[in-house]
């Protein structure tokens, strides 16, 4: 795997919000397969990376390549058609539309009917709960109803990396443990993910290797397992609260 | 004529005054929702439809026919002021947009004053639209134009209904009138959403513009003036941006109008606007998002 291409690279990314440097010279690679968590404190600029990905966020420098093709130019909508598909923060659902409406703009930049309809039975095993909400407004959801929503319509685009920001979020503990259950399926099926997670012992769990935000630079990147007993990871949190 | 008779009488007025505000107030939402813009143009764009179809009666062309054009045309119309006057502005700020959409509006205006003068024409309405049906012995009156002005908005909507709940273009619509960032995040071309809804909207208004200078017998350059307003009033009644918001509103709006006319003392008719917009800066202070409240920040 060393030796491949990664599917994703990010060479020293910067990028400023106004006077604010968010990203001061972000450096990383997701390869094909991996899971990859992004850890670190609040405002450490784990957002605005997945943000400057999927073409949200625009760099001042650096560069995002994704499966060898420079992508830090193009628009969020190319992005997803050239297989990258980001559950934003803070879910991002369309309230006012149903689970299925949701579901079918989730894949509305593909042509191909059967592989929709596949993916959506793919959908109703991995959360089960969607099939009965199936003609409810996404609003009118728990909060672990709409994570998961957020997290199928990010996968109706049939991506080959997937961006997940915060999964946990505003989701009820006995959720958290079925939306990560998910991801674990989701992983042990090849799923290639980048991972945003608050709760660093859960992310650390399913992520292969990850690497650990501090006031919008890499402090630590490792394989997952050593970081979890790492002092540095809880140091990189504590300083960042200074 | 007996009371019944004269409330199914005022049922049936305020169905028939409704129907046009809803038309109106339903493309003024759509582009809302869109673009958070508020179209004041919305009126002029009216104003070719009907101007089209009368000119083509004019030249012989039979009324159903004409009035397709003229939908045509008002949809061609909004589709040139987005390409135009409203994309180089998009992302500017909020006073340089509503200045845009005043600016269009004038322009608009004074172009058909310069085409047509300011004087009104009469609308050329075949006789069998202007026959009336007399219920109960002439206690209940309406015309074949009531008739169809209901009948076509509700077939639109039904039309409209479809297009935004079965196409994948009608639910990026929506989706992107609730958040655009994330409508861009699936992969929707926010550009010929954007396209597709002033198309539509300014259909509705070529439609709305054809029925209400036929109900009013005349067309004349700010024939869009009034039913703009009164569609404003109706879209914030139920809650802008929303399209079952502007329906709402609109019939909402026609019965309180006909409630005023029929049924309160003839010394209140004269001020039947001034309540009308007194309810309008009341839902502005007290409700801005309206009775459905879809959007709580209202910005003009």
């Amino acid at each position: 795997m060393a030796t491949a291409d990664p599917l994703l690279r990010v060479d020293n990314l910067e990028v400023n919000f106004g006077a604010v440097r968010a990203l001061k010279g972000v450096s990383l690679d997701v390869y094909e397969g991996e899971v990859i968590a992004l850890v670190g404190a609040n405002g450490a600029g784990k957002s605005t990376t997945l943000r400057s990905i999927s073409g949200l966020a625009r760099a001042k420098s650096g560069t995002v390549a994704f499966a060898g093709t420079v992508i830090n130019k193009r628009t969020a909508p190319q992005i997803v058609r050239l297989g990258i598909a980001h559950s934003p923060e803070g879910r991002r659902l369309f309230g006012g539309l149903s689970v299925a409406e949701n579901l079918r703009l989730g894949a509305c930049t593909r042509s191909d009917p059967e592989g929709v309809a596949r993916d959506t039975e793919k959908m109703f095993v991995l959360f089960p709960i969607l099939r009965e909400r199936w003609r409810q407004l996404a609003g009118t959801l728990s909060g672990g109803e709409q994570q998961q929503l957020a997290l199928a319509r990010a996968l109706m685009a049939a991506p080959r990396l997937l961006l997940l920001d915060e999964p946990s979020l505003g989701v009820a503990p006995l959720l958290v443990r079925h939306i990560f259950d998910a991801l674990a399926e989701l992983k042990r099926q090849g799923m290639t993910m980048l991972l945003v997670e608050q709760n660093i012992a859960l992310a650390l769990e399913l992520a292969d290797r990850a690497y650990v935000l501090r006031t919008g630079k890499v402090a630590l990147s490792g394989i997952a397992s050593e970081l979890r007993v790492d002092d540095r990871v809880a140091q990189a949190y504590l300083g960042a609260a200074e | 004529m007996s009371q019944l008779e004269y409330i199914l009488q005022q049922v049936i007025n305020a169905v028939s005054l409704g129907s046009l505000y809803a038309l109106v107030a339903v493309g003024l939402s759509i582009v809302f929702g869109v673009l958070k813009l508020t179209n004041f143009a919305h009126g002029d764009v009216m104003m070719v439809g009907a101007f089209t179809t009368v000119l083509l009666i004019g030249l012989g062309m039979p009324f159903v026919p004409a009035m397709i054009c003229g939908i045509a045309a008002s949809a061609i119309a909004g589709f040139l002021i987005e390409r135009i006057a409203y994309r180089p502005i998009r992302n500017a700020p909020d006073v340089t947009r509503l200045l845009t959409s005043l600016a269009v509006t004038y322009i608009l205006e004074n172009l058909g004053i310069l085409l047509f003068t300011s004087s009104p024409r009469n609308f050329p309405l075949p006789d069998i639209l202007n026959s009336s049906w007399q219920l109960s012995g002439g206690a209940i009156t309406f015309t074949n134009i009531n008739v169809l002005t209901v009948l076509l908005t509700f077939v639109s909507l039904i039309g409209l209904g479809w297009f935004i709940t079965r196409t994948t273009i009608g639910l990026g619509m929506r989706a992107a009138a609730e958040d655009m960032q994330a409508a861009q995040l699936v992969g929707l071309n926010v550009n010929k959403v954007i396209v597709v809804a002033f198309i539509v909207a300014s259909a509705y208004a070529g439609l709305a513009g054809v029925l209400w200078a036929a109900q009013a017998g005349v067309v004349q350059p700010q024939m869009g003036f009034t039913p703009l307003l009164k569609a404003f009033v109706a879209a914030i009644i139920g809650g802008f941006g929303s399209i079952s918001g502007a329906l709402l509103g609109g019939y909402m709006l026609g019965a309180l109008e006909i409630f005023i006319i029929a049924f309160l003392p003839d010394t209140v008719v004269p001020y039947r606007d001034a309540i009308v917009f007194a309810l309008l800066i009341a839902f502005l202070l007290f409700r801005p998002g309206g009775l459905l409240q879809p959007n709580r920040e209202i910005k003009l």
